[in-house]
């Protein structure tokens, strides 16, 4: 019998995050990497930082220090830039010398990346020097952000379908009639009825609304999912229909994801990974169930502890 | 006393060790195994012996990755070398366990309110297989495992304990781990169903697998048990019941 | 008229609102923001375009007034005799003859020539007001080239209505490069923005913001493969001039339901009929 194939390329490259608003507010020397495929769970009370940290990584806000890096497979072509094509779009995009520059830079911190022998590549995003404008592409293309409330990942005024293939719309897809069926299959994947593509997400319930915000996001398949609490705010039974949902979206699509809840029973589930925060800081990390079962801090026996069914 | 003994050993364990250092009752540790060694070999089924909280379960969660390796070695060994799992990286736990690491536990922990085929093909699913065939398999092994077709579709939440360790034992046979970690996989089983168990072991064993056990039922242990280990002597004195309390 | 300067503004404002218009010029389709000053009348009355108007006329420059394509509506009668009296310059109805027409709501039927300039009147000059309200993110979804919400308003309209409903102030992709709103224009007038030999302004008085498409300008409407950008049809002619091929508008006769379809563009319908008799 041969060794199995273990290694898993790094898609997310966390360097030394931090990002406070004030003393103990915010989140401190954050530094792990994401591998291709995994669902990383970040678990901790709430004021732990971990909402913080989620958007830094998600690219909504700028770290004080530290680097986020996104590392692409070479023979992937960036949607991010291909969007921008139009000639005008170029001068409004960080100019490719800034790029160039910031490059051997990346390549410099090589050493950071201890557990993977890959090489910075050329196809690396360092999310915070490359310019608003690839970031914005890159949030809205290659990657998916779900929000706790599906109001604030909707758009509220306008049909399900209309939310769906919103995504596909800003990739430049001009097919009615494409977009339609794209919109429909999407509803039967995330168990909603494709008769209802033309109605409003505010005349569905919650859980229906948590489903239509997580086809929005994953309609352009993107690599790297952001979650925060997907399942907070959901019935309990709800709860669980989404959690067999979302595992089954991460296999079938090879999803890699972030996953932010406060609940342990949902990061069980979902995360094979855990990183646990307390005061902006990661105080432990390792497979879920080996912090969930065999925690070895003080704050994570704690935690775990205080669970009634972890 | 079996056919692989000169074969390359699949699993070596080296003075393993493990203490639980308890922050929240004074920072007391607790041993709960000392210097403990083993070799198991392909096609081998090897079961720890011992009373409760020796640290049988103990050591079938530290090779599962489940508890965390402070000191000792533990290797698997292939064709092309070994892999030490006491330094790997917590990432390539998903591949080793998808593909190489069994596990059935004496309880089913699964998403709520999934369907009982759904819970047992999900092993193959992971690894890509297609979704027919899986399904296929899983029924297969259900109806070996004499539990009755209409609790298929339903989610095992609700089953009877005995159901619900068939519904585990399916799910951890399916993947055909090359090696297999089993604990008390017969605790509630009738005669009829500890003897497919029995089966699925023999056949395990026979396709080469390595299987590392607890059976407390002594009947089931003598029929599928290559060799025995016994625990007593690897455990420090300070050791009492300390694993049920943790778990 | 004594106590005002030529064409009411004070030189400072039409110099600040010229460096204005030559920016947009400059960038075709970007919206400017300017300075907007307080006029005598209403916002909603055409301050906007007026304030772009007062800024490029010459004391040469014959001036054409029109509103929703007629040369005799309150709105245009207004704003034609204010400039007669604070600018003293020549006006006319004749498309032909103007040097520089304000509109509101439409583009003359009579196509323009080079050396024209087409002011129009802006209520609401962000296209993409209706899904975001805030300035600074529509500024950077303009910047950025994020248009796709745009499309996502089309396509709401084929799913409620089957067609793309949107008939007036249909945004259009301007060089490429900016989506603008073209003024509350019907979506005939669209095809006549583009390539126009005309330079066409767009002032909005209360948001204070300017826009330019400069002449032959490529200007496209934004649509779908499989529904296709089109313009109205009518079953009916002009009945006062038998045009075939103008924006018409419906007008009621009576109380027994009688109406007629005629011109709205009365200068053309007008040489029409001069044409014809």
């Amino acid at each position: 019998m041969k060794k199995p194939a273990l290694e898993r390329p790094v898609l997310l490259d966390v360097q030394d995050i931090t990002r406070l608003y004030g003393p103990g507010k915010g989140c401190e020397e954050i530094d792990f990497r994401l591998h291709a495929g995994e669902v990383l769970g970040i678990v901790g009370e709430s004021g732990s930082g971990k909402s913080t940290l989620l958007r830094v990584l998600s690219g909504l806000e700028a770290p004080d220090a530290g680097r986020v890096i996104y590392r692409r497979l070479s023979n992937e072509p960036e949607a991010a830039r291909q969007v921008n094509e139009p000639e005008a779009a170029r001068q409004v995009n960080e100019p490719e010398a800034a790029r160039q520059v910031n490059e051997p830079e990346a390549a410099r911190s090589g050493q950071h990346v201890v557990d993977d022998d890959e090489a910075t590549s050329d196809f690396d995003l360092d999310l915070y020097a490359i310019g608003e404008a690839r970031r914005r592409a890159l949030l809205r293309l290659e990657w998916g952000l779900v929000h706790q409330n599906p109001r604030d990942g909707l758009r509220m005024g306008v049909s399900a379908g209309a939310n769906i293939g919103e995504r596909l719309m800003a990739q430049g897809q001009r097919h009615y009639g494409r977009l339609r069926e794209t919109g429909q299959e999407w509803m039967r994947q995330v168990e909603l009825d494709p008769g209802r593509i033309d109605d409003a997400p505010r005349t569905f319930s919650g859980g229906m609304q948590q489903r239509l915000q997580i086809a929005r996001t994953l309609v352009t398949r993107p690599r790297l999912v952001f979650m925060d609490e997907p399942t907070g705010g959901l019935d309990v039974s709800v709860q669980a229909r989404l959690l067999d949902m979302l595992r089954t979206l991460v296999r079938q699509l090879g999803l890699s994801v972030v996953l932010v809840t406060h609940d342990l029973a949902v990061a069980r589930l979902l995360a094979h990974r855990l990183l646990v925060m307390r005061r902006g800081r990661v105080v432990e990390t390792g497979l879920t169930d080996q912090i969930l079962d065999d925690p070895q801090h003080a704050y994570t026996q704690l935690l775990v502890s205080s669970v009634l069914t972890p | 006393m079996h056919s692989t003994t000169n074969a390359q050993p699949r699993l070596t364990v080296e003075a393993l060790q493990k203490s639980f250092l308890l922050h929240g009752q004074g920072g007391i540790e607790i041993d709960v195994m000392r210097d403990l060694s083993l070799t198991l070999h392909a096609g081998e089924c090897l079961v720890l012996a011992g009373r409760s909280g020796i640290g049988k379960s103990t050591l079938l969660k530290m090779l599962y990755g489940d508890y965390r390796i402070h000191q000792g070695r533990i290797r698997l060994h292939f064709d092309d070398g070994e892999l030490e799992l006491e330094s790997l990286p917590a990432y390539a736990w998903h591949g080793l366990r998808r593909d190489v690491i069994g596990y059935v536990s004496q309880f089913l922990r699964v998403v709520p309110r999934v369907a009982t085929v759904d819970v047992v093909m999900e092993p193959l699913l992971a690894r890509g297989a297609d979704e027919h065939q899986s399904r296929q398999r899983a029924e297969t092994l259900l109806a070996r495992l004499n539990l009755p077709e209409r609790l298929w579709q339903l989610p095992p939440g609700t089953f009877s304990g005995g159901e619900q360790q068939r519904v585990n034992i399916a799910r951890g046979f399916i993947g055909e781990h090359p090696l297999l970690l089993l604990d008390e996989p017969t605790a509630s089983l009738d005669a009829a169903n500890r003897d497919v168990v029995v089966a699925l072991i023999s056949e395990a064993k026979a396709r080469g697998s390595a299987l590392l056990g607890i059976f407390h039922d002594e009947e089931v242990r003598n029929r599928v048990a290559d060799r025995l280990l016994p625990l007593d002597g690897s455990l420090g004195a300070c050791a009492a019941d300390t694993q049920e309390n943790l778990s | 008229m004594n106590g005002y300067n030529f064409a009411y503004l004070d030189e400072q404002t039409k110099r600040m609102i010229r460096r204005a218009l030559l920016k947009a010029v400059a960038i075709p389709g970007y919206q400017v923001p300017f300075g907007g000053r307080e006029m005598p009348m209403p916002y909603g009355w055409g301050t906007g375009g007026v304030q772009v108007t007062a800024s490029i006329l010459g004391a040469d420059d014959i001036l054409k007034v029109i509103d929703q394509g007629a040369d005799d509506t309150t709105n245009a009668v207004s704003i034609r005799h204010f400039f007669q009296r604070v600018a003293g310059v020549e006006t006319t109805t004749s498309t032909a003859t103007a040097d520089v027409i304000q509109t509101r709501h439409r583009i003359p039927e009579t196509p323009l020539r080079n050396g024209q300039i087409l002011v129009f009147q802006v209520p609401i000059p962000e296209p993409l007001r209706f899904i975001e309200p805030s300035e600074q993110e529509t500024r950077m979804m303009h910047a950025l080239e994020e248009y796709g919400v745009m499309h996502v308003k089309l396509y709401e309209d084929i799913a409620r209505y089957g067609h793309i409903a949107t008939t007036y102030a249909y945004p259009v992709k301007v060089d490429g490069r900016y989506v603008m709103d073209p003024s509350p224009i019907p979506k005939f007038d669209n095809p006549k923005l583009d390539g126009n030999p005309a330079l066409m302004l767009f002032g909005a008085g209360r948001e204070k913001r300017l826009y330019a498409i400069p002449p032959y300008t490529r200007v496209e409407s934004l649509d779908f493969e499989d529904h296709p950008f089109e313009v109205q049809t009518w079953e009916h002619t002009c009945a006062l001039c038998g045009s075939d091929h103008s924006y018409l508008d419906e007008v009621i006769t009576d109380d027994k339901g009688g109406r007629m379809f005629v011109c709205s563009d009365t200068d053309y319908c007008q040489t029409r009929r001069g044409e014809v008799a």
